[in-house]
């Protein structure tokens, strides 16, 4: 694969020296990202990590035009982008909103639905870094069982991620996809191909979080792969209701030599109070919804 | 030909928003607001006003939908009453810190729990401290010719104004207002400019984090720290007040209607006993000075007309002759007294006038107050003042307080 990144679009749009911690998938996913979406793009983004990237008033480290909004806003402000721009005849610039797993499974999820469901013209990220990272590591509905986080810190979580990519696909948009930071490439794919589109796109992108999931920061992209190889992440698309694996989940489908989860769990301190049984359920969640990608791939 | 039509409160104000030539427009639909934005829908779908409709899903999200249009340059309206202007709360603040024009009608009502669909102040009064500019409507013809001053105001001062008028008392009651000329307004409404844009043509980085401190930015220009934009924006409120009298005068000129600068006074100039109110419930009170006189009392009104920025001047001036002041107000600060009422005496403090101020709560969720109560009121408020008290206990009117 090393010859798609020939392709990939050499301008940068993140200058160098941000405010993310080392390690953070959230910044190699943003760069990716941002060099597929190019120069006519406005972006808003709600509180969250991305928010601290982005820098302290007067320098950023963006050359995006960006509007930060409040947490719960984030789909109503870039209705708000966008009907602004119509009124004003101004219809050749790509908006894209990228929050938080909170500000998307969470407290934005109603913004986001309303705008989904007027089929606002825009691109919806969420990048997924399963917590509050920003206000130094809460629970969200996206942290999985068995994870320690500061409220959930000897019992860990009890309850399953929610499906967030379920919910989005149930609102019938013509653009859905999930990706990871480890697999730029695949990444980069997929924002080119959504800035094509017309309509509600919702993109997911799996970020690892070094302090939040309590890892070596040198390990992010050897993380998020085992995240894929395991399952635990799956990379598709779906595009017009055509669903498909790709990049590195498409071939352990072709192969079947996905990695059980323990192998993903064993590296991060965020497990490190997991039950044997918790494991159990996570395995299981994991191989469900495994089966049901490898039914819809093979349809 | 001047253009007469009998119309609601709602109308009125979606008519005047048609005649700013408002370019989005955001809201959800709440008792007793919603037949202003359906209005306004309908004069949308009938192209009738070009404009775009965002038909959200709450009002947190109206109020965002405002806030970015209005920062990529476009004017945005939406209105709004009770839980629904509770609900935008937070989108209020960030609409004044984002120094943005919106402009938004709130129906004034009552606010749960218990549930109440009537009308009275609290709503707005809670909005108090948001940075919006708060202006009070007395009758149908305010309420259009407020609204086309409001936007001239807001984007004069870059703070956006909430347009304030009572939920049925006037939202629903046909009056025969004067509709002004569309091209007039055109002259009286410059185009918007915004102070920054948002737009690829010249990125920027809109609300992101400030620090305590001032900083540097690339060229080594010290820039404001969150405070220094937070005295900005109180200044620019401070300030506003030269903007919403000469707006007022520039509109009396081209329209021949004038409803007051900061407020609006009624036979003053001799009284002796000062009723001072907001909103419908000032004009019952003239009503109420007009028998107060028949009785031999001389009495007047001071309506206030915009209480953020508070006219501390224009009142010390109004109530220069007065020797008891009754302030009857629909809302309460509760564990003290009525908002308008506090900021009233405190705007008296330093000054010579050292009389009585007795302050009535009244009309909370839509019970009714006439002026026959108003006048009940004042005849017992100056017993009491005449007995010696010179802080007489707040009163609910037409409470059964046990
Ligand atoms: C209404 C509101 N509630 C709470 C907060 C505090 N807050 C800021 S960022 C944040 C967490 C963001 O989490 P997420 O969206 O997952 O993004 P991340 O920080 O993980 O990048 C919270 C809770 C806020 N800014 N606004
Ligand atoms: S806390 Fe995690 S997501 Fe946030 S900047 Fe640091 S590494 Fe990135």
């Amino acid at each position: 694969m090393p010859e798609s990144l020939f392709k990939v679009n050499i301008e940068e749009y993140m200058l160098p020296g941000n405010r993310a911690c080392s390690g953070c998938g959230l910044s190699l996913a943003y760069r990716y990202a941002l060099k597929a979406l190019r120069k006519n793009t406005i972006l808003t983004i709600p509180a969250s990590c991305l928010t601290v990237l982005h820098g302290l008033y007067p320098t950023t480290s963006v050359v995006i035009p960006c509007l930060n909004c409040a947490f719960a806003s984030t789909g109503a402000s870039a209705s708000g982008i966008l009907a602004g721009l119509k009124a004003l005849n101004r219809q050749d610039i790509t908006v894209v909103a990228f929050a938080g797993d909170g500000g998307t499974f969470d407290i934005g999820i109603q913004s986001l639905s309303g705008a989904a469901e007027r089929e606002t013209d825009f691109i919806f990220v969420c990048y997924d870094n399963e917590g509050y990272m920003n206000t130094g590591t809460q629970r969200s509905s996206a942290t999985p069982i068995g994870a320690l986080t500061t409220t959930t810190p000897f019992l860990t979580k009890q309850e399953h991620k929610k499906d967030m990519l379920k919910i989005m696909e149930a609102h019938d948009i013509p653009y859905l996809a999930s990706v990871s930071s480890s697999y730029p490439v695949d990444l980069y794919d997929k924002f080119v191909k959504a800035k094509r589109i017309k309509g509600t796109r919702y993109i997911q992108i799996s970020a690892p979080c070094p302090p939040g999931w309590v890892y070596p920061p040198r390990d992010t992209v050897k993380i998020g792969r085992l995240a894929v190889e395991t399952g635990m992440v799956v990379l598709f698309e779906i595009e017009d209701g055509k669903f498909q694996l790709t990049g590195r989940s498409k071939t352990l489908a072709q192969r079947g030599n996905k990695l059980p989860v323990i192998a993903y769990i064993e590296r991060q301190g965020r497990f490190s109070k997991i039950s044997a049984e918790q494991v159990a359920q996570l395995q299981n969640w994991v191989d469900t919804r495994w089966e049901e990608y490898l039914r819809r791939a093979s349809t | 030909m001047t253009d007469i039509q009998i119309v609601t409160g709602n109308q009125a104000a979606a008519i005047g928003a048609m005649l700013c030539q408002v370019q989005v427009v955001s809201a959800y639909p709440i008792t007793p607001q919603t037949s202003l934005t359906e209005t306004l829908s309908r004069f949308i779908e009938q192209g009738q006003l070009k404009a775009e409709y965002v038909r959200v899903e709450s009002e947190h999200s109206a109020l965002s939908v405002c806030i970015a249009a209005s920062s990529v340059g476009a004017r945005a309206f939406t209105s709004t009453s009770s839980h629904g202007l509770l609900y935008m709360h937070e989108q209020l603040h960030w609409a004044a810190g984002s120094r943005l024009p919106i402009v938004l009608c709130c129906v004034n009502r009552g606010v749960g729990a218990p549930w109440s669909i009537f009308n009275d102040q609290q709503d707005a009064i809670a909005q108090r401290d948001t940075g919006w500019i708060q202006i009070y409507c007395r009758n149908n013809q305010e309420i259009i010719d407020t609204l086309i001053q409001a936007y001239r105001i807001a984007e004069a001062v870059y703070v956006p104004v909430m347009v304030c008028y009572d939920g049925f008392v006037l939202s629903h009651t046909m009056m025969p207002i004067e509709v002004p000329e569309a091209e007039a307004v055109k002259d009286f409404l410059p185009p918007y400019k915004p102070h920054t844009i948002l737009s690829p043509d010249e990125p920027r980085n809109i609300n992101p984090v400030t620090f305590p401190w001032r900083r540097y930015d690339d060229r080594g220009v010290l820039c404001d720290g969150y405070m220094e934009l937070r005295y900005k924006l109180q200044t620019a409120l401070e300030n506003s007040a030269a903007s919403i009298i000469a707006a007022n005068d520039f509109f009396a000129d081209a329209f021949g209607r004038n409803h007051g600068g900061m407020l609006w006074s009624y036979r003053m100039e001799d009284a002796e006993v000062a009723l001072t109110s907001m909103g419908s419930m000032a004009t019952e009170a003239t009503t109420a000075a007009d028998i107060l006189r028949d009785k031999g009392i001389k009495a007047g009104v001071v309506g206030i007309r915009v209480f953020r920025p508070f006219p501390k001047e224009a009142v010390r001036i109004a109530l220069n002759k007065a020797k008891a002041i009754l302030v009857f107000e629909k809302d309460i600060s509760y564990g003290y007294e009525g908002a308008l009422c506090t900021d009233l005496k405190a705007a008296l403090y330093s000054t010579d006038i050292r009389v009585p101020v007795h302050n009535y709560i009244a009309g909370l969720g839509g019970r009714d107050v006439k002026p026959r109560e108003l006048v009940e009121a004042s005849e017992d408020s100056l017993k009491i003042i005449a007995s010696g008290i010179r802080e007489p206990k707040t009163t609910w009117i037409n409470c059964f307080t046990g």
